[in-house]
């Protein structure tokens, strides 16, 4: 399409004209791409080093030590004082701005493990000795994409299943109804965790079980959508013109169900990160040692004499979670029909004027 | 001021923000007469009852004296007016479908009335229900107290909503356009009935209508309103015999005239032999499947190349079930040749490629056209499923030829259909119907959403079309008027049955069944000299 739909534009209006949901939009976003360039804000390596004039790049490529004048062939460790000191005599290292990956543990701790916050580590080290900003950092940028996946994932599943049974009805809808019932009467939670007694589970394994199911809330949403505009004239028009079903669907049906779906979409989403969280903390999620905010709850409740860990976790997702709520309300108000009419002015929804008595 | 003046509005302004709806306008509504407010949609008609009572959006402007009796309406209290409104004012609104609330009994939302403004409770309030049923002519009043909304018919809801209205005995009733959701024969029942009631209460009446047939047959006077501005008012022998501004010229020539051009003896393009649908009822478990509920009895029908067969009936008489089987998009029986070919037999690939031929104009020139897609690209979609191998030219050209045709400028191509009118729209769902250059043309109520000058121009277009292009039509319409001005032949259902069929002339001037007998009466048509 060439430009906006004029519909599409005053919904616009109406999401930018919420402060909230706009300003949490921004905030969401500016957190997300910050998150997406993870490895410049929080990493172990320098990521620039300049040594007997040459330039090294250790954030992208592994150097062995001997090429800063170590004995061993292994990797350098450029918090090694001796590391440090070969390339400071002789050039300097760009660090980012936290010295430390998500998985980095800090071997010289001046306190034992878990270390509170201080200059070296901003919001403290957890019990392994892992810089707990650096965690955050990471952990939320893999919640945002897992749950990303996820939710696009089951959005093209949902619409694609609801918008069949809804378009065609009868014996299809009748018949793919009682599949998606009982489908859904399949407890999510035990598979995961006979999964994880089975196979080591990876992203990959949690996002493809956690899709197998998450696509069910859309079914009803999409397919109610779907039974109605089947019937709406412009629809039949189309029939009568001799379009086949798909672009149909395609062209006519599906704008109309997108606005039902995308008031959903905000909700899937905190859905899928609330759940990858859970399994975290119940230890069957993502494998030992990845950034995962789950994992830092549970040590939280673990280490109670260490405050920091617990109200980091719980501020993250706090925000996080808040930030993404507003946006779907925002989005929700948008796609309201009361209130794009009163696009221009106040956007509270108006009642039906002149109702008698 | 006279005595007998019951509403009286002395240069009346609204205006919403900038816009001014309603320019200076004078009125008055006697005691034991009817005045009727007459314009076409959009003069500003309602929002002038509305505005002069009270009810509209607090964001409305309303200037300009308005007076109820000695009542200074401009002056009162926002207690004052729940005092007056459905006390001293009654109201009888279009939509009998809507303006009664699903969820309570009808006897409650009567009894509700009663209770705000006389204090009637318990036993008096049923028994003066009972009463208001009965006044409005409602059979069974006692049993239909305890009765939903939903099992009643538009006629017996609007009966009921008229019974509100009366219920405490207004001086003055408004009703807002309040037959045009119902079918003709029960207009003229509806109205009868709000004639009798004004006598026997002497009330006044605002009768707010697009309908000049109506006027003419239930008003003592008239005020003609355009674009928010009064016109001129009159005695309705008055305004009908010489009417002196342009516009009321205008409405009252806009009555649907012509007749269409003969067709000879063209061959036969569609015929179908003992079509019927049946839509099957709901097999509760354990018990046997109900008989079908017969949508439309088996009947034959042709129509020639060139012709207009016009299918006249009242709502549910089956009318747009009949073209949908004839068009194959709902589940029919019987035999349907077309051109020569087994339209009945064609599935899948086959029967889309047909539907090209076979084309389709909706009655709601709202609903028709997808919102979300701009003029050019709504027309042009059939001829480019069709027709692949077009280029982007020759497609935007023949979008162009399409529209000029329509009578349309070229530049709307590229707009939303939200930026048109009624007739505009319908036009552009004509253009989308005759780019794939079909055959037969179905045309399900094409004109009735649409004002008569609206529908006049209307009527012409689709008479120049079938001339110039040798269109078939279908035309279904529960307007006779419109019908005598399109149609060769004529078909009459009632109830999914065929009841008559003739030439257009011959059954519109000498009916022979009872039923087209009371339609014909009904549509008050005007001899066509």
């Amino acid at each position: 399409m060439p430009s906006l739909s004029p519909i599409t534009r005053r919904r616009l209006a109406v999401f930018r004209h919420q402060r909230r949901a706009w300003w949490s939009l921004w905030a969401f976003g500016l957190l997300f791409v910050l998150s997406l360039g993870a490895e410049l804000i929080a990493n172990d390596k320098p990521l620039l080093v300049q040594y007997q004039q040459q330039w090294y790049f250790p954030m992208l490529v592994d150097y062995p030590d001997t090429v800063f004048d170590g004995f061993l062939p292994t990797a350098a460790d450029y918090h090694d004082d001796f590391t440090r000191n070969a390339i400071e005599s002789d050039g300097w290292m760009l660090w980012a701005p936290i010295p430390f990956s998500y998985d980095t543990l800090d071997e010289y701790l001046d306190h034992p493990a878990p270390s509170p916050p201080d200059g070296r580590h901003w919001l403290g080290t957890d019990d392994q000795g892992r810089d707990v900003l650096a965690r955050v950092i990471y952990g939320f940028r893999l919640s945002v994409i897992f749950a990303l996946v996820l939710t696009a994932g089951s959005l093209v599943l949902g619409v694609l299943a609801g918008g069949v049974q809804g378009y065609f009805g009868g014996k299809v809808d009748l018949i793919g109804q009682r599949l998606t019932e009982i489908w859904s009467g399949l407890p999510v939670l035990f598979l995961l965790i006979i999964l994880a007694s089975l196979v080591e589970p990876n992203l990959w394994w949690l996002l493809g079980i956690m899709l197998l199911f998450s696509w069910l809330g859309l079914v009803d949403i999409v397919r109610a959508e779907f039974l109605r505009a089947r019937n709406l004239e412009y629809v039949r028009a189309a029939k009568a013109m001799g379009l086949p079903s798909h672009l149909i669907m395609w062209r006519h049906v599906l704008p109309n169900a997108m606005v039902a779906t995308l008031t959903f979409i905000p909700f899937l989403f905190t859905g899928a990160i609330t759940t990858l969280t859970a399994l975290d903390f119940l230890g069957f999620g993502l494998p030992p040692g990845s950034p995962s905010l789950g994992e830092l709850v549970a040590q939280g409740k673990n280490n109670l004499q260490a405050p920091w860990l617990g109200i980091t976790a719980f501020m993250t997702l706090a925000v996080m979670l808040s930030l993404l709520v507003f946006i779907g309300e925002g989005i929700r108000d948008a796609f309201d029909p009361r209130h794009v009419q009163s696009a221009s002015g106040n956007t509270t929804p108006q009642g039906s004027p002149a109702h008698e008595q | 001021m006279n005595n007998d003046t019951l509403l009286s509005l002395d240069r009346l302004s609204i205006g919403f923000g900038d816009t001014t709806v309603v320019k200076e306008l004078s009125l008055d509504v006697r005691r034991g007469e009817t005045l009727a407010l007459v314009g076409e949609s959009g003069s500003g008609k309602s929002v002038t009852a509305l505005g002069a009572l009270n009810l509209l959006p607090p964001n409305a402007t309303i200037k300009g004296g308005r007076w109820l009796g000695d009542t200074d309406l401009s002056r009162l209290t926002p207690r004052k007016w729940q005092g007056l409104l459905g006390n001293r004012v009654g109201f009888v609104f279009q939509e009998p479908m809507t303006s009664l609330n699903p969820l309570h009994t009808i006897g409650r939302q009567l009894a509700e009335t009663l209770r705000l403004h006389q204090g009637l409770r318990g036993r008096g309030a049923r028994h003066r229900c009972r009463e208001l049923l009965e006044q409005v002519r409602l059979p069974r009043a006692e049993e239909l107290l305890d009765a939903w909304p939903h099992q009643l018919s538009g006629g017996q809801r609007q009966r009921v909503m008229i019974a509100m209205a009366i219920a405490n005995q207004p001086e003055l009733l408004v009703a807002d356009e309040p037959t045009t959701a119902l079918d003709v024969t029960v207009q003229q029942e509806v109205l009868a009935l709000l004639a009798e009631l004004r006598d026997h209460h002497g009330m006044g009446m605002l009768f707010i209508t697009h309908d000049l047939n109506l006027v003419r047959r239930h008003a003592d006077r008239v005020c003609v309103m355009r674009h928010g501005e009064h016109q001129e008012t009159g005695t309705v022998e008055r305004v009908f015999q010489s009417p002196q501004s342009a516009h009321a010229r205008e409405l009252l020539d806009a009555e649907p005239e012509g007749v269409p051009t003969p067709c000879g003896d063209a061959p036969t393009l569609i015929e179908a032999r003992q079509l019927s649908v049946t839509f099957e009822r709901r097999r509760r478990l354990f018990q046997r499947r109900q008989p079908g509920f017969e949508a439309l009895a088996p009947l034959d029908l042709h129509i020639a190349a060139g012709e207009t067969l016009g299918v006249v009936g009242e709502s549910g008489s089956g009318k747009t079930t009949l073209a949908s089987a004839l068009l194959r998009l709902n589940q029919a029986k019987g035999v349907i040749d077309f051109a020569g070919a087994r339209l009945d037999q064609l599935s899948g690939k086959a029967l889309r490629q047909q539907r090209r031929n076979l084309q389709i104009v909706f009655q709601d020139p709202y609903g028709s056209l997808s919102p979300r897609m701009p003029v050019a690209d709504i027309i042009s979609e059939g001829l480019r499923y069709h027709q692949p191998e077009l280029s982007e030219q020759e497609v935007s050209a023949r979008v162009r030829a399409t529209l000029r045709e329509v009578e349309l400028p070229e530049h709307v191509a590229q707009r939303y259909p939200h930026e048109f009118s009624g007739g505009q729209r319908q036009r552009i769902a004509v253009a989308r119907a005759i780019i794939l250059e079909p055959r037969l043309i179905v045309l399900d109520e094409p004109t009735s959403a649409l004002d008569r000058t609206v529908q006049k121009q209307l009527i012409a277009l689709l008479r120049d079309l079938q001339a110039r292009r040798g269109l078939s039509y279908l035309f279904i319409s529960h307007d006779l008027a419109v019908v005598r001005a399109m149609a060769h032949r004529v078909m009459v259902l009632k109830e999914g049955r065929l009841i008559e069929q003739g030439p257009c002339m011959d059954v519109l001037s000498r009916p022979a069944d009872p039923y087209t007998r009371a339609l014909v009466k009904a549509a008050g048509l005007v001899p066509q000299g």
